[in-house]
């Protein structure tokens, strides 16, 4: 476990060595502060826009960061030939993906923690109230939902050679689940076989991203979910996540180097 | 006997010996590292012309406290060896082993130092926060960390640069940091591969000086180069590859003895390149 976790404490410093993440922070709440100055038509529930706004852009962000960040490990590893001194110690191949898994997933946790604190500084600031339960389980399940994401992004960039592929990859595919994913069932019942059967095939293989989104309850400050469903929700990204990883882990064992 | 031309079996009088004088224990004469019948085949991807062999039936052992130098013209099969040796890629056929184990199992390498040729580590991280990483996948304990940082910073002279990130550095500092990682797990084993490549005079001689310095503390070093001044001059033992296959082994001195020739000539010699003679030369 030492081994995977220093690993991971070597992605997270790369993480806040780097430019994106404070760009990305900044650009969230140079908008967000812009947004919340103006009083759009003198309506006082303008507020509801303004953290939905925000709360777009933090999921974007996070989007942003998780793929950027997981596609260029290995082969950011590969191309700076950093894997050959760490392989050369007691490391198996299996440790270095959990590494890098469990560094992309906590530097998400980081990330995703400064923008929520600004997102619920900015809210109390116009709402005078803080549902601190509504903004903890909204990031929870982000936070479960980029472990997912996370885990495909570093299959990804064992299958495709070039980081640059493999974040476009990502991105048409994490997009194409949360905005089209949930509709795919209702396309299959409106068309003809074998496409309808195709779609239900993609329905079910896909994992649900949507279900992580609870934007809405944030936004119109409805009743947190039952725990319970948040744990079945979990369960479901863990068993994603793991499947992505241990394809990842039979890819890189049998992966050259060079 | 050194041997040359023929499947050449372990040199009978390779030195066991502690080169600081101290007595050899039994244990102690077991080889450290063992290679035995290695053969190495590469196919490329999608092509259907046969795979080409890169090392061919090599058999090899290096002893404890010996400094062993491997050497070969480009594309001998040195650096796949040294591939194997260090879990990069699987033998075809055959193994090898450091400390009786199989360079197969990653425990095998907790107690071997590797230097690359060229130098790769984590740019945004200081030599200090590379070492305590490296550190902590030995499973050093803290206290531990601390000191041996100090020690190897102080031995590469890198002390006074600790704190600031890989990518300012020069490359002979780089090299250096390089060696410093090897050798934080104050390891019984160090694989250099090509050391002082590309590093200028100065940068050179700090290089060997260590190497020097690591085998009067008794080190076992492994150590492939081009630099065949060098080689005579640190290693105890050579070992030629040619095209896959070993083709000489034994002690720098009993090959001079043996074949009147600096280790130079005795080198071209042994890859099939014809030396010219001076004399003719000149007339």
């Amino acid at each position: 476990m030492s081994t995977t976790l220093a690993i991971a404490s070597i992605v997270i410093k790369d993480l806040y060595r780097r430019k994106d993440f404070y760009v990305l922070f900044v650009l969230t709440a140079l908008i967000t502060l812009v947004m919340g100055s103006v009083h759009l038509f003198h309506d006082d529930r303008i507020v509801r826009y303004l953290k939905e706004l925000c709360l777009l852009l933090i999921w974007v962000c996070s989007l942003v960061i998780a793929i950027t960040t997981t596609a260029r490990q290995i082969p950011m590893e590969r191309e700076s030939r950093t894997i050959f001194p760490l392989l050369a110690k007691p490391v198996t191949r299996t440790q270095v993906i959990l590494g890098k898994f469990l560094g992309c997933w906590l530097a998400c946790a980081i990330t995703l923690l400064v923008f929520y604190l600004f997102f619920g500084i900015a809210a109390m600031s116009k709402e005078h109230q803080w549902p601190l339960a509504n903004y903890f389980q909204a990031m929870v399940l982000h936070w479960t939902m980029l472990g997912v994401v996370v885990a495909l992004a570093l299959l990804g960039s064992l299958v495709f050679s070039a980081a640059s592929s493999n974040t476009t990859i990502c991105f048409v595919a994490v997009a194409f689940i949360l905005l089209l994913g949930r509709h795919l069932d209702q396309v299959a019942m409106q068309v003809r076989q074998p496409a309808s059967g195709i779609l239900e095939v993609i329905f079910f293989a896909i994992p649900h991203l949507e279900f992580f989104d609870l934007r809405d309850l944030v936004v119109h400050d409805w009743p947190p979910v039952s725990w319970w469903v948040c744990f079945e929700a979990m369960a479901y990204a863990a068993a994603y996540a793991a499947f992505f990883l241990v394809a990842a882990c039979l890819l890189f064992r049998r992966k050259a180097l060079n | 006997m050194a041997r040359m031309n023929a499947p050449v079996s372990q040199d009978s009088r390779s030195p066991a010996a502690n080169p600081a004088g101290g007595s050899i224990t039994a244990r102690a004469a077991e080889p450290i590292l063992r290679i035995e019948n290695l053969c190495v085949e590469y196919r490329a991807a999608g092509s259907r012309s046969p795979a080409k062999r890169a090392v061919d039936g090599l058999n090899l052992s290096v002893n404890p406290g010996e400094v062993f130098g491997f050497l070969g013209p480009n594309g001998a099969g040195k650096t796949t060896t040294m591939n194997v040796l260090l879990g990069f890629i699987n033998a075809t056929s055959g193994d090898a082993y450091i400390f009786g184990t199989t360079v197969r199992q990653p425990i095998a390498r907790q107690r071997i130092g590797y230097l690359p040729e060229l130098t790769y580590y984590y740019k945004f991280l200081t030599a200090e926060e590379l070492l305590r990483f490296y550190a902590r996948i030995f499973k050093i304990p803290r206290t531990e960390t601390d000191r041996r940082i100090d020690e190897v910073l102080k031995l590469v002279e890198l002390e006074h640069a600790r704190k600031r990130q890989i990518k300012t550095y020069s490359k002979g500092m780089q090299q250096r940091v390089g060696l410093a990682q090897a050798l934080i797990n104050d390891p019984d084993l160090l694989i250099l591969d090509e050391p002082t490549s590309g590093l200028d005079p100065i940068g050179r001689m700090k290089v060997r000086e260590i190497i020097q310095r690591l085998k009067t503390e008794g080190k076992t070093v492994f150590f492939s180069s081009h630099e065949l001044g060098e080689v005579e001059t640190v290693c105890d033992r050579v070992a030629i590859l040619d095209q896959g296959r070993l083709k000489l082994v034994g002690r720098v001195s009993d090959l001079a003895k043996q074949y009147q020739l600096s280790l130079e000539q005795l080198f071209l010699k042994v890859v099939g390149y014809s030396i010219p003679d001076p004399a003719r030369t000149q007339a």
